[in-house]
C-alpha cells in the first residue's frame, strides 16, 4: 500500500533526475536568500552552478547544529517571515534552542511525508490514531497529527503523560494505531498491567515509535507486550520532524528515507569523506524541497548506514539502518535531547557548584532515568541538611526548566569525580539499547 | 561561650565513617561528642573534638569536605522537665533550633545538650538571663 504511489515507487533514474533538479533550485535559493550560505559558498569559492550532477553535492560544505545556533533564531530562514506559518524548536547545546520555520508548502510536504509514513507502517484511512507524542515546540506531536489528518485517519491528539487516561481512552475510543516513544509504550504496557487492562483485548494493530534510539530486542518486547506491530520512524526537527524516514511493514528492514525531498549521504564523522553504500557512518541530509529553512548537507550526528537495494515493498527510496548511536555526545533521555555541555552550563551557573559532574543514565523498568552527580565543594557545603537538600532540588529544577528533563541530583564527596584531562568521561550510560 | 564543632560531608557509601574515625585516631584526636544526620543520599557527621584546630586540616588532607560551625553547649538539670524549661525559654524569644544532640557528662552526671541555633548570640543571652548553665568550649574539649 502506498499513499503516493507515483513518487514512492519512482524508478531510480527518474528519482535521481528529480533530486538533481530540486537540489539545483534549492542551492540557487539559499545562495540568494540566506547570507550564511552565500558566505560559506563564497569562502569555499563555490557557486551553486558547480552542481551539475548529484555527485557534485560532495563539493559543498556541511551545515552543523553549531551553524544553526550561531544563526539563532531566524538567521538560516530562506523565506520571509510573512511566509512562515509555523515555528518549532528543539533543545540546543547551551540552553538556546535550535529554531526551524515552515511555510504553508513545508507543512503540506511534511503532512504528506508523514501520511506516506503512516501507510508504509500499515495504517490507513479509517484508523484511529492515538498520538501520544508531545504537542508543542517539539515536532513529534503536530508532525504526526497533520500526517494522520492528511491520511484521512481519525487522530486523537492526546499528547504525552497521564498514562491512566491514555489507557482508558485507548480502550474506550478503540485506538488502532499508537504513536509515541518506544520507552513510553513499554511504560504504558506496565501501567495497563497494573490496572488489570489486557493489551491483547485492545484494538491496537500498529505502533509507530521514534524520537529515541531502540533495539531489535526492544521491538520484540514491545510487540509481545502491546500485541501490535512495532515500526521504527526517524526524523529530526532541523530537517523536518518525524517522517523523514520510516520502516515499511512488509520488510521491517531499514527505514525508507523520502528521497524525493531529502538527499542522504553517509560520511566518516572524523574526516567528512563520503562512505560507500553499506558502510556505517554519520548521516548527512540535504533538504531539496524545503522553503522555510532549507539545509545543505546537514550533519545529523546520527550513526547509520545506507542501502539502495530494492525492497520487497516496492518503494524505490533508499533505506537507512536502525540508528546505532551518535557521533557526538548527545543523550536522548525519554525522547529529550540532552548534551552534557548543556548540563555543565547550568551547573556552572549555580553559585558554589564546581564544574565536575557525572551523568548516569539508566533504564529503570521501562523509563530512562538521569542522575546528575555533583561534587560538594567546601564553598557550598553546609552543616545543615536542609541547605544541601535545597541545593539538590535547585539543580534538579534548573535542569528541568532549561532542558525539560527530570533528573535526580546527587551530592558526592569532592575529588571523587574524574578530572578533565583533555576529554573527561562525563557520562555513564547503563541502558542496554 | 560558643563551642566549635566540625561538620563533615559523607557520601552514602560504605566505609566512610570508618575512614574518618581512623584519620582522627591516627592523629591522636579524641572525639567528645558526635551526631550523624542522614538522608538517603548523604550524611553530615558533626563532631566535637579535643583539638579542633588540628582535626580540621587533618580531615581536609584526607580529602573530606569539612566546615566549622559554632554551637552552644547547655547543661541540662537531670530531672523531669529539665530540657523543656530550656526550650520554652527559647521559644518565648522565637529562637529556632536548627538541630541538637545530647551527651552525658562524665564527671558531673548532668546531661549536656549541643544546640545549633539560627540566632546564636541571642540564644546565649536568653539562656544566661534565665540562669541556665552554658559550658565553655575549653571545658568541653577537656572533659
Amino acid at each position: 500500500m502506498f499513499f503516493n504511489e507515483e513518487f514512492e515507487t519512482l524508478p531510480r533514474p527518474a528519482l535521481e533526475a528529480l533530486q538533481l533538479k530540486r537540489l539545483q533550485s534549492t542551492l540557487e535559493r539559499v545562495y540568494a536568500n540566506v547570507p550564511f550560505y552565500k558566505a560559506t559558498f563564497d569562502a569555499a569559492g563555490i557557486k551553486p552552478s558547480i552542481v551539475t550532477r548529484l555527485e557534485d553535492l560532495q563539493k559543498l560544505p556541511f551545515t552543523t547544529k553549531q551553524d544553526m545556533r550561531d544563526s539563532y533564531p531566524y538567521g538560516l530562514f530562506a523565506a520571509p517571515m510573512e511566509e512562515i506559518v509555523r515555528i518549532h524548536a528543539s533543545s540546543g547545546t547551551t540552553g538556546k534552542p535550535t529554531v526551524v520555520g515552515y511555510t504553508q508548502n513545508d507543512i503540506s510536504t511534511w503532512s504528506e511525508l508523514m501520511a506516506r509514513s503512516f501507510v508504509a507502517a500499515g495504517a490507513h484511512k479509517g484508523d484511529i490514531i492515538h498520538n501520544a507524542y508531545g504537542y508543542g515546540l517539539f515536532t513529534g506531536g503536530l508532525g504526526a497529527h497533520y500526517g494522520a489528518e492528511r491520511l484521512g485517519a481519525s487522530v486523537i491528539p492526546i499528547s504525552g503523560g497521564n498514562t491512566k487516561r491514555q489507557i482508558m481512552i485507548m480502550q474506550d475510543f478503540g485506538s488502532t494505531v499508537l504513536t509515541c516513544t518506544p520507552s513510553y509504550s513499554l511504560f504504558m504496557a506496565e501501567e495497563a498491567q497494573a490496572e488489570g487492562v489486557d493489551f491483547k483485548k485492545l484494538k491496537l494493530r500498529v505502533g509507530i515509535f521514534g524520537a529515541e534510539p531502540w533495539s531489535e530486542a526492544m521491538r520484540g518486547e514491545i510487540e509481545e507486550k502491546l500485541n501490535l506491530s512495532a515500526i521504527d520512524i526517524y526524523g529530526l526537527s532541523e530537517i523536518m520532524g518525524p517522517g523523514v524516514a520510516i520502516e515499511c511493514i512488509e520488510a521491517k528492514r531499514g527505514l525508507h528515507i523520502w528521497e524525493d525531498h531529502f538527499i542522504p549521504e553517509i560520511i566518516n564523522p572524523e574526516t567528512g569523506e563520503r562512505l560507500p553504500e553499506g558502510e556505517r557512518g554519520e548521516l548527512v541530509i540535504t533538504t531539496i524541497t524545503k522553503q522555510g529553512i532549507p539545509l545543505i548537507r546537514y550533519r545529523t550526528r546520527d550513526i547509520t548506514s545506507l542501502t539502495y537495494e530494492p525492497c520487497i515493498c516496492g518503494r524505490t527510496h533508499a533505506r537507512i539502518t536502525r540508528m546505532s548511536g551518535r557521533s557526538d555526545d548527545m543523550l536522548i533521555i525519554r525522547g529529550v535531547n540532552v548534551f552534557p555541555s548543556q548540563i555543565e552550563a547550568i551547573l556552572v551557573g549555580i553559585e558554589g557548584i564546581e564544574p565536575h559532574y557525572m551523568l548516569i543514565v539508566d533504564r529503570v523498568g521501562t523509563l530512562d532515568t538521569l542522575t546528575v552527580q555533583v561534587e560538594v565543594s567546601e564553598q557550598l557545603f553546609s552543616d545543615e541538611i536542609k541547605v544541601l537538600q535545597a541545593l539538590s532540588r535547585r539543580v534538579e529544577k534548573e535542569i528541568k526548566d532549561m532542558l525539560g528533563v527530570t533528573c535526580t541530583a546527587k551530592l558526592v564527596e569532592p575529588k571523587t569525580i574524574q578530572r578533565s584531562e583533555g576529554k573527561a568521561k562525563r557520562v555513564i550510560d547503563n541502558r542496554k539499547l | 561561650m560558643k563551642v566549635e564543632q566540625i561538620s563533615i560531608f559523607i557520601e552514602n557509601k560504605s566505609g566512610r565513617l570508618a575512614e574518618i574515625t581512623r584519620v582522627l585516631g591516627d592523629a591522636g584526636i579524641n572525639i567528645r561528642a558526635l551526631s550523624l544526620a542522614d538522608t538517603s543520599d548523604f550524611g553530615i557527621l558533626r563532631l566535637i573534638v579535643n583539638d579542633c584546630a588540628k582535626a580540621n586540616p587533618v580531615l581536609k588532607e584526607a580529602g573530606f569536605t569539612v566546615s566549622k560551625t559554632e554551637v552552644v553547649a547547655v547543661e541540662v538539670p537531670d530531672h523531669p522537665g529539665g530540657l523543656s524549661a530550656i526550650l520554652q525559654a527559647l521559644d518565648r524569644e522565637a529562637i529556632n533550633v536548627e538541630y541538637m544532640y545530647a551527651f552525658v557528662e562524665r564527671c558531673g552526671g548532668n546531661a549536656v545538650i549541643i544546640f545549633r541555633f539560627d540566632e546564636t548570640d541571642k540564644a546565649i543571652a536568653t539562656l544566661k538571663a534565665q540562669n541556665f548553665s552554658i559550658l565553655d568550649g575549653s571545658r568541653l574539649y577537656n572533659l
